[in-house]
């Protein structure tokens, strides 16, 4: 082998031929359609402000369409984040319990928990709807919120409660012989151990409220109220004759971007998620 | 002392979990209307009006023809993409990169962008396919029932596979390598060590994949709501769009939810199958 004869070499370089032009056609087809969007949204299309060329001009109509962008974009902020705030106030304090306490009715209640991942969001929304009517805080973000968090909890409560129960008892002991309460020993010493895990079940629950489109679609009734998705979809109903395809596109860039930054700030945190996600089956 | 930590879940699952699901059930034997709210129990009259509609088999029939062919092909794809990554080639960490990116994006968005990408005003589509003499006429992606469930089967493989390849690849990940270093000893080729070692190995990475697929795909509702609104002729209405459509265009809660019913129902069945084989296969953890 250590003289490479030209016959020994070009039969190696045409073995791994395929692989490249297999490798290099599956990245186009799964790169090119985000790609395209990024293109779409500033060229030129009829019936735009941007007729021809390349600008800006499809965000300034996305901008100024019905009640602007802006009301859009923030709606979809407060929405996301306010469900990451009750999804970690809620499975925090529950996964302390379940991991560190013994109480009455602690496997009934996780299981209950666990058993909301049985019961998909698409069969429940229609007695959510009057639910919320009822509590009076139906076409509302708070209560568009409430319910996306509790379809957050089952993977946040496993989640949390396998991230405290990992946590060395030294630790608490610790705590607990320098005289701390059980409020805490949660704060000071399992919220900072923990803290990968709550990244993983913040990062999902806002992505999850960020991207729902059904939710809103239902409980959601005031145009001004509207998340990003459900605004998008309203934009490209509205239109009918002469679609606008460009804002649209720009509508899907403005949505994508910011979960295509989270991706790539938190790839490990992702895949962590993903597969921690996978065990719900 | 636990029980006052687990005071707010408790509130929680009671509140939005247990009383919609007793109101799910009360409200599908009842005569409810979106804007008349109780009028009554009816039962079973609500599950009669399901059955007796012309919409509702053909909404079961498509559901369950789109889960098959949705199923097939991502975890087909998901396998194919696991075992390319981990031939470790060189461009494997880009490679792992693009494949999941479309899984970063929220479904509505893909289908929004999807929706642009295969119209004949502004897609790309078109002219790629004939530059390829791979069509001469321009195609109707969404305008012809069949074309309508591949393309739309298309943009999911896109969404989804990465994700598919995610959980495969861990999977993979778990079959110790001197197996393969034995098998090839023995003279095995690659479709046998592929036969007899990775897809027994894999099982329940494979299983795993196939419930999330099959739940996933029987909800199916986003991607036909937005590229094909149930259209053409009605042809790509699937269960989920059944119960909207009770629901807001029909006006009546109490069909949606006796639809609602049974569309758990059978997630419900389901699901207790799957659990049972891996229980079956004494390694569900």
């Amino acid at each position: 082998m250590a003289t490479m004869s030209p016959r020994r070499f070009l039969p190696s370089a045409l073995k791994s031929t395929p692989y490249y032009v297999l490798s290099g056609a599956l990245a186009i087809v799964f790169l090119f359609p985000l790609a395209w969007a990024a293109f779409a949204s500033v060229s030129g299309t009829p019936g735009s402000t941007q007729v021809t060329g390349f600008g800006p001009g499809n965000y300034q109509t996305l901008f100024a369409w019905n009640n602007g962008l802006p009301t859009y974009f923030f709606n979809t902020v407060i929405l996301s984040c306010a469900t990451v705030v009750f999804t970690l106030a809620v499975s925090l304090l529950g996964g302390y319990a379940f991991a560190k306490f013994d109480f009455p009715f602690r496997n009934t209640i996780f299981m209950a928990t666990l058993a909301i991942l049985m019961v998909p969001v698409a069969t429940m929304l229609i007695p959510l709807f009057v639910l919320l009517k009822f509590l009076g805080i139906q076409d509302s973000i708070l209560g568009l919120a409430l319910v996306m968090a509790m379809f957050q909890l089952p993977f946040a409560t496993f989640m949390i409660r396998v991230s405290m129960e990992a946590v060395p008892k030294e630790l608490e002991e610790a705590a607990q012989v320098d005289g701390a309460g059980t409020f805490q020993v949660f704060r000071r010493i399992l919220l900072p151990n923990v803290r990968p895990g709550i990244v993983t079940v913040a990062l999902f629950a806002f992505l999850a409220a960020w991207n729902d489109f059904i939710t809103p679609l239902i409980l959601i009734g005031t145009s001004s109220k509207e998340p990003l998705a459900l605004a998008m979809t309203t934009m490209r109903e509205q239109s009918i004759g002469v679609i606008d395809y460009g804002s649209l596109e720009a509508g899907v860039v403005v949505m994508a971007l910011p979960c295509l930054i989270l991706f790539f700030a938190l790839q490990g945190q992702y895949v962590r998620g993903f597969m921690s996600g996978a065990i719900k089956g | 002392m636990g029980l006052l930590y687990a005071t707010p879940t408790v509130i929680f699952v009671a509140v939005f979990f247990i009383a919609p699901l007793g109101l799910v059930a009360n409200m599908s034997a009842s005569h409810w209307t979106l804007l008349g709210g109780n009028k009554g129990f009816n039962l079973p009259d609500n599950y009669g009006t399901i059955a007796d509609s012309s919409l509702f088999w053909p909404a079961v029939v498509f559901t369950f023809e789109y889960t098959i062919l949705a199923t097939v092909l991502l975890i087909g794809m998901g396998l194919g993409l696991a075992l390319l990554i981990q031939s470790g080639g060189k461009w494997k960490g880009f490679l792992r990169t693009a494949f999941l990116l479309p899984s970063a994006m929220g479904l509505a968005s893909a289908s929004l962008l999807f929706y642009g990408l295969y119209s004949n005003q502004i897609g790309p589509m078109n002219p790629i396919l004939q530059a390829m003499h791979l069509t001469s006429s321009p195609i109707q992606f969404l305008e012809e029932p069949l074309s309508a469930l591949w393309w739309t089967t298309f943009l999911i493989v896109w969404r989804f596979a990465g994700f598919y390849m995610l959980i495969l690849l861990v999977g993979l990940q778990t079959i110790p390598r001197d197996l393969y270093e034995s098998a090839s000893i023995d003279g095995a080729n690659r479709w046998t060590t592929f036969r007899f070692i990775t897809i027994p190995l894999l099982r329940r990475s494979l299983a795993l994949s196939l419930i999330l697929c099959i739940t996933g795909s029987m909800l199916a509702f986003d991607q036909f709501y937005i590229l094909t609104q149930g259209g053409p002729d009605n042809s790509t209405v699937t269960i989920v769009e059944l119960i909207y459509h009770y629901a807001f265009q029909s006006q009546n809660l109490g069909t949606a939810a006796a639809l609602s019913v049974v569309l758990l129902g059978i997630l419900l069945i389901v699901n207790a199958i799957q659990f049972l084989r891996l229980r079956g296969a004494e390694d569900f953890r």
